[in-house]
């Protein structure tokens, strides 16, 4: 998983089918400091993320095994809201 | 699979219900010379790794069975602590 800062939402009424319903938000990746890095993402919302919250993305296949997600065409969501990173090293 | 060193935690208290009582970890995935390659990631641990250490983790779908029969998104997981490697 890779972690992200909510920076924006999608709004698009003409959509898969199977998308009816999900939230879409924009996620710029950051790094474990909270510095922005150059790569974004559309992520689809599972737990009510809002605008500027540091979150947990995951991507990929395992992205459909976040709930409600099963079968769905989604290569990205968001599973978790971050609280705190502690780096080590 | 690939190589990482855990270089800190992650906490989240609001997440998907799959990833309750999972503990996350920060990995910095490295080359066989033990140098820091691309860049840092979250894992799911499902070993009891901690800081500091060296371990082996998978990524794609196959990092949630680890977990099974729990359905938990994740697209990396911690599937082992390496004692010591050889090249």
């Amino acid at each position: 998983m890779i972690l992200g800062r909510v920076v924006g939402t999608v709004v698009a009424t003409r959509k898969d089918e199977r998308l009816l319903g999900a939230k879409l938000l924009v996620v710029r990746t950051i790094d474990p400091h909270g510095k922005d890095e150059a790569g974004y993402m559309v992520a689809v919302d599972t737990v009510d993320a809002g605008v500027r919250e540091r979150v947990l993305v995951v991507t990929g296949s395992s992205a459909r095994m976040a709930s409600g997600l099963k079968d769905t065409p989604v290569d990205a969501a968001i599973v978790g809201i971050v609280d705190a990173v502690e780096v080590s090293e | 699979m690939l190589l990482a060193r855990v270089v800190g935690t992650v906490v989240c208290t609001r997440k998907e219900p799959g990833l309750t009582g999972i503990k996350l970890l920060l990995i910095q995935p490295v080359t066989p010379e033990r140098k820091p390659a691309g860049k840092p990631l979250v894992a799911l641990d499902s070993v009891g790794a901690g800081a500091g250490e060296e371990v082996f983790y998978v990524r794609g779908r196959e990092a949630c069975f680890p977990f099974l029969p729990a359905e938990v998104p994740a697209d990396a997981a911690i599937v082992g602590i390496i004692d010591h490697w050889n090249l």
